[in-house]
Parts: structure tokens; C-alpha cells; sequence
């Protein structure tokens, strides 16, 4: 028996695209959904500990964490949690496309997350770019980043001060430094994910669009999907939590 | 083990993913609202109680995992366990310091 009469034989019984050391498509699948899983645990200890210390931060410097909470710009934050979750919808519908088959809409879904994505990243680098100018960035030990960038104070108002202009009021002045460098942390983390799932994105539409995805097999479209809902949940706690601390009075 | 038959999923309808979007968008609205009303100590638990239902919305319907295996129920409980423990373990910690009143740890220079 030639070789590639034998590699004929040992396929022909399933799906090309089924491994062998998988006894079917279903078993396959849900394999690589528990993979993903078990990694997206490791994600959720991951931002937890950041979650952690802002917990533990925001108990001890509440006056500091509300006074620089309503510096950020509520309305680029809440723009950018309409276009995350809008992702969210085109993605779960890239997946629902390609169990259906149907090649195009995957393809075009799939480019409009990635649009929405890009979005969600220039918003992000807009209000970065106010925080950089007011020196509001956390300088500490990694000023030599930012040559001449020293954290300023800029208008911080908390209960109808400006904090920077009460000597009395110095100490919520340290705390708002304290909420911006976990602000940059957090927020930090969460766009390089974007960043790092535009990148996997843009392998999945390149599949896709070659026709490689069918009905009976799309696994790489579905667990991008787990990946990128997953950054939006992040996002889902990030928004309340960083935005909308101390809004009323 | 498996509920799936073999090599198909079990489809949603498109309807479902649309409901789940505006639902979505009405409860992002709702915490930005209630952010601007003066609720006391309950700003911060109507945020995140919001938070969380929009988490379960989209890991159950977008995520699939209402639908999915199983083991997936565990993996999923267990890293939102291991959450709630990393969180409440380090509140109890410092949230009960000054009870026992033991003076602080004197350094020497």
C-alpha cells in the first residue's frame, strides 16, 4: 500500500479536519472550548489582582479616588462601552455565521469588530493623550519614560475644592496620584488585550476569508470570540468602577 | 458526557443575540444614571450588582456557556470562586486590623 493511499484510508473515515486523537467533531470542539476556559481563568486571576488593589485603595483614599474618578471623561468612557459591547454583538454573530456556513457574513462580521475594536483604541488614545498633557500620568520610578512629565495636580475638585489649591487638602492631592496609577494599570492591560485580540483577529479573518471555516468545523472563529467577550467583560467592570465613583453632589 | 450530537452545534436564534445587545445597552444606561443619584453606600453595590448581570448575559448567551458542556459549568464557578476568595480573604484581612489592638511593627533604623 503507497503512503498516500494509506493517509487516505486512515481519513476517509472522518472529517478532515478532525484530529486523530479525537473520537468526533463534538468531543474535538469541546476540548478546545475547555482549553480556552481554563486559559480565561488564568485571565481572571490576572485582572483580579489588579481588581484587588483598587478594592483595597479605593477603602483607604475614597475622597482621592473620587476627586480624580470625575476628572476622566465620562462620556469618551461610556462612548467606549457602547462600541465594546456592539463588538461584543458582532463577534457573537461572526460565530453564529460561521455554524451556519455562511462564509460572507463571518468575513464581513468579523471586520467590523475589528473596526469596533480600532475604535475603542483611538477613544482610549485620546483620553490618554489629555491625561499626558495635565501630567496626570504616574511618574514614581518610571519618569525616566516621560522625561519632564513630573505628575502635576491638575483642577481635582472633591466636595467643591480644588484639591490642588488647599494645602489642607494635600493628602487627598497623594491619593489622587495613587488612582491614576492604577487607572493606567488597569485600563493599560485591558487595551493591550484589545491590542493583542486585533492581532489574532486579523489570523481568524484571513482564514476565513480563504474559505477555510464550514459548518461542520469553525472552532478558531468560536474561541476568539470566548477571547474577545472576555475583554469586554473586563471592560463591562472597568467602566463603573473607574468612571462613575463619585458622580452625584 | 457529550449532549451535542456529533459535529453540530446547538444554533441560536440571531433574535436572541440582538435581545441580548439591547438589554446590554438599557443596563449601561441604568449605571450611568444611578451613578448621578445619591445613594449612599449603595452607588457602589447598584454598579456592581449591574456589572455582574451584564458579565452573566454575556458569558451564558454570547459565550455559550448556558448551552455548553458541563465541565465548562465547573471551570467557569471555579475561577469566579477563586475570585470571590482572593477578594473577600484580602477585605477580611484588612477590614478587621485594628480589632485586636496589637501595636504596629517598630522598625529599627
Amino acid at each position: 500500500m503507497s503512503d498516500a493511499a494509506l493517509t487516505q484510508g486512515l481519513h476517509a473515515a472522518h472529517h478532515p479536519r478532525q484530529m486523530h486523537h479525537f473520537d468526533s467533531m463534538a468531543q474535538q470542539k469541546e476540548t478546545a472550548t475547555f482549553g480556552m476556559w481554563v486559559f480565561l481563568v488564568t485571565e481572571i486571576m490576572f485582572f483580579g489582582g489588579m481588581f484587588a488593589a483598587y478594592m483595597l485603595y479605593r477603602m483607604w483614599y475614597f475622597p482621592g479616588f473620587a476627586a480624580a474618578s470625575s476628572e476622566l471623561d465620562i462620556t469618551l468612557g461610556g462612548t467606549n462601552t457602547v462600541v465594546l459591547i456592539g463588538s461584543s454583538l458582532t463577534v457573537a454573530m461572526a460565530v453564529h455565521a460561521a455554524q451556519l456556513g455562511k462564509r460572507n457574513q463571518t468575513v464581513w462580521l468579523l471586520i467590523a469588530t475589528g473596526v469596533l475594536g480600532v475604535v475603542f483604541l483611538v477613544i482610549k488614545y485620546f483620553e490618554y493623550k489629555v491625561k499626558f498633557a495635565g501630567h496626570h500620568l504616574p511618574d514614581g520610578g518610571m519618569i525616566w519614560l516621560f522625561p519632564g512629565r513630573e505628575f502635576q495636580l491638575g483642577p481635582f475638585i472633591y466636595g467643591g475644592f480644588d484639591v490642588s489649591q488647599s494645602p489642607e487638602l494635600a493628602p487627598i492631592a497623594s491619593q489622587v496620584r495613587i488612582f491614576m496609577v492604577i487607572y493606567f494599570a488597569l485600563t493599560g492591560m485591558h487595551a493591550l488585550h484589545m491590542i493583542i485580540g486585533i492581532g489574532i483577529l486579523a489570523v481568524i479573518l484571513r482564514m476565513a476569508i480563504r474559505g477555510e471555516f464550514s459548518k461542520e468545523w469553525h472552532i478558531p472563529v468560536e474561541i476568539f470570540g470566548l477571547y474577545w467577550h472576555f475583554v469586554d467583560i473586563v471592560w463591562i467592570f472597568l467602566f463603573p468602577l473607574l468612571y462613575l465613583v463619585h458622580r452625584h453632589g | 458526557m457529550s449532549h451535542l450530537e456529533d459535529g453540530h452545534d446547538h444554533i441560536l436564534p440571531a433574535t436572541t443575540y440582538y435581545g441580548i445587545f439591547a438589554v446590554l445597552m438599557v443596563l449601561t444606561a441604568a449605571t450611568v444614571a444611578a451613578a448621578f443619584v445619591d445613594l449612599g453606600p449603595l452607588n457602589i453595590i447598584v454598579a456592581l450588582a449591574i456589572a455582574v448581570v451584564k458579565a452573566s448575559l454575556v458569558v451564558l448567551i454570547f459565550m455559550h456557556v448556558k448551552y455548553g458542556d458541563r465541565l465548562n459549568w465547573v471551570v467557569v464557578g471555579a475561577g469566579v470562586f477563586w475570585l470571590f476568595i482572593l477578594l473577600s480573604m484580602l477585605m477580611l484581612d484588612y477590614s478587621s486590623r485594628g480589632w485586636m489592638n496589637v501595636p504596629p511593627i517598630q522598625h529599627v533604623s
